[in-house]
């Protein structure tokens, strides 16, 4: 439907509705990327011109009408909201779909589309908040990105580990370790029975730990173990640097160790992410993402970018774990929420489903799978709720859950895995873990002594709280 | 030493209806069901002997398990694993896979280490076992 004016292009402010940017009824292409707003509007604003605003800054359109539009084949580049309906429950926020073409955006570049998208437009204005909730990327654009360099399937079969979660520990302290100590932290804890250990965000290169004794000394750990147990064992390594130069002169290192994994952090940005991806592709290399900073812009449901959109972006541009909350621990997690994120990791195909806040049905197109991994106050004595929440690919990682084992990293490592052996057997004779899973936990403890004082310890400890981010649309029970 | 590969290892060694109950998991997820063995278990030695093809279409236990007691039988000192490989679509891999039998004495692996530049080793892991003839071991 055309809702343009006769005289669109003469020179002055024109409301963005009127200049092509509202098209009421349009029907994306399956080419288009569709991306779902939550807007805030100022009192006063009228949502329909709020969301035209957003499809027209997210796009071609300044403040004014410009003659040099008419250059170009604009009506084709104009991003097109073509729906806005209120928030549930919210009478002061509106969802708007907006279509954007194919042609908007370079190929295989995850910062050229967020630039686009997210460029300018959460500043504008006119708009109190605003929420980028979901994305339907085209089929035609995924196949650009070379996706996660290894994948769920091909990290199992490289790392001979099948059916059950893979289990890590980030050592602790995060902070002030030596080399020395640190690497005897990762033997304890892999020896022990972790299939991971993991640095931390924050542990680059300090003066308490240069990083090439933390990669020389954790190797030493990590082959130790493997010859302790005959099992393939990894450490997440670091390679976090203020230069790409520097990052992949310490992705280098990793691999002349023979490092299985390297590790990156999200406050790196997309590009140099890409150019890691890139890098573990052709080193064969599994690559690690820690979310740092995610939090600053995917908590809060008014403002930001849903971690759930960070997710898409992550799997295009192709990392192999990525943090993806863990429902029970101590950070933010909605069950339902989590859940439509570790779909949109591991799915080859996600269907739209409201109440976990997936918008859009998204084929992926081949990309292989991401690895989510479950990180941050996480025990044994909760395996059965990891288990029915998160299911079997994915990392659990208990770091303190390990390491502050009273009898010893090692004996909180041989807990964990025993709580984990036990209840994926329990669950594949068709019992029910959930129910039953403290009474598993329970009968697995008599015959190990570690596992019976990690319950003792943690069994009790929860965190309790109210999300902060949890779905729109409540499902409504359906009678038969 | 106690090699921990697969999905049960830190639990005592699984009973044959214990066993019967993991592939019954198997059989009704639409997975085929193999029996490998081997006398050298590097983590790294992907693929160990087959027993016979992999089991498609098992209706029961049964015959997996009749297959599984003949391989016990006749290679008693080896490791036995039980793989279920999962063809839909997506995966194509194994989907899981567990230890059904070991050597009643388990040797361990050595570390060989070499020194590169600086501080930089070379690791080697060896299996203890591999150092016998291949006839002798785990006899």
């Amino acid at each position: 439907m055309n809702t343009m004016p006769d005289d669109r292009y003469r020179a002055g402010v024109m409301p963005y509705a009127q200049m092509g940017y509202w098209e009421p009824g349009y029907e994306p292409k399956d080419t288009d990327l569709i991306a779902l707003f939550r807007i805030t509007p100022q009192d006063g604003v009228d949502a329909v011109e709020a969301a035209a605003a957003v499809a027209g800054e997210s796009s071609t359109a300044t403040w004014t009408v410009v003659w040099t539009d008419r250059l170009t084949a604009c009506e084709n580049y104009r991003a097109k909201a073509y729906r806005v309906e209120q928030v549930p429950n919210r009478d002061d926020q509106y969802f708007a779909w907006i279509a954007y073409d194919l042609d908007l955006f370079e190929p295989g570049s995850i910062s050229n589309l967020t630039a686009s998208i997210i460029g300018n437009v959460f500043g504008f204005k006119p708009l109190r908040a605003l929420r980028l909730e979901d994305m339907r990327i085209p089929v035609a654009y995924l196949k650009t990105f070379a996706g996660p360099p290894t994948g769920i399937v091909v990290e199992r079969e490289r790392l001979d580990k099948y059916g059950r979660p893979l289990l890590g520990a980030t050592v602790k302290p995060k902070l002030g370790l030596s080399g020395r100590n640190y690497g005897r932290v990762v033997y304890e804890a892999l020896r022990g029975g972790l299939d991971f250990t993991k640095d931390d965000e924050n542990i680059n290169s300090q003066p308490f730990m240069h990083w090439r004794d933390r990669f020389l000394y954790c190797m030493e750990a990590v082959n130790r173990a493997e010859a302790a147990t005959g099992e393939v064992k990894g450490t997440y390594l670091n390679v976090t640097a203020a230069t790409m130069e520097e990052m992949y002169e310490r992705a280098e290192f990793a691999k002349e160790l023979g490092s299985v994994v390297v590790m990156i952090d999200l406050v790196i940005g997309y590009t140099a992410i890409q150019s890691m991806s890139a890098w573990a592709r052709r080193n064969d290399m599994i690559l690690h993402l820690h979310r740092a900073g995610h939090s600053t812009y995917t908590r809060q449901r008014d403002h930001g970018v849903s971690f759930r959109v960070i997710a898409k972006w992550m799997r295009m541009a192709g990392v192999d774990h990525i943090h993806a909350g863990t429902v029970v621990g101590k950070l933010e997690g909605d069950p339902a929420t989590i859940a439509g994120i570790y779909d949109i990791l591991r799915d080859e195909y996600t269907n739209a489903d409201l109440s976990h806040g997936v918008f859009f049905d998204q084929p992926w197109a081949g990309l292989n799978k991401v690895m989510p991994v479950a990180s941050g106050g996480i025990h044994a004595g909760q395996m059965h709720q990891l288990l029915h929440y998160l299911g079997e690919d994915c990392v659990l990682q208990f770091g303190g859950g390990t390491i502050g084992h009273p009898d010893g990293i090692a004996a909180g490592a041989t807990a964990n895995r025993v709580a984990l052996e036990a209840m994926i057997k329990a669950r594949n004779e068709g019992r029910d873990y959930l129910v039953e899973g403290p009474e598993i936990l329970r009968t697995a403890a008599q015959r190990c002594a570690p596992l019976a004082r990690a319950l003792e310890t943690w069994g009790d400890v929860t965190f309790d709280y109210t999300s902060t981010d949890a779905p729109d649309f409540v499902p409504v029970p359906t009678t038969a | 030493m106690r090699l921990t590969q697969g999905m049960f290892s830190f639990l005592p060694d699984l009973t044959d209806d214990e066993i019967a109950a993991q592939v019954d998991y198997f059989i009704r997820n639409g997975w085929a069901v193999s029996i490998e063995h081997t006398d050298d278990p590097h983590p790294r030695n992907t693929y160990w002997e087959m027993w016979g093809q992999p089991m498609f279409d098992l209706g029961s236990t049964r015959p997996f398990m009749t297959a599984l007691a003949e391989c016990r039988e006749a290679m008693q000192s080896a490791y036995i694993r039980v793989t279920a490989f999962d063809a839909t679509k997506g995966w194509e891999s194994p989907r899981a896979s567990f230890i059904a039998h070991r050597p009643t004495a388990e040797d361990g692996f050595a570390l060989a280490r070499t020194s590169v530049q600086g501080r930089t080793q070379r690791y080697g892991i060896r299996a203890d076992v591999t150092d016998r003839p291949t006839a002798g071991r785990y006899r």
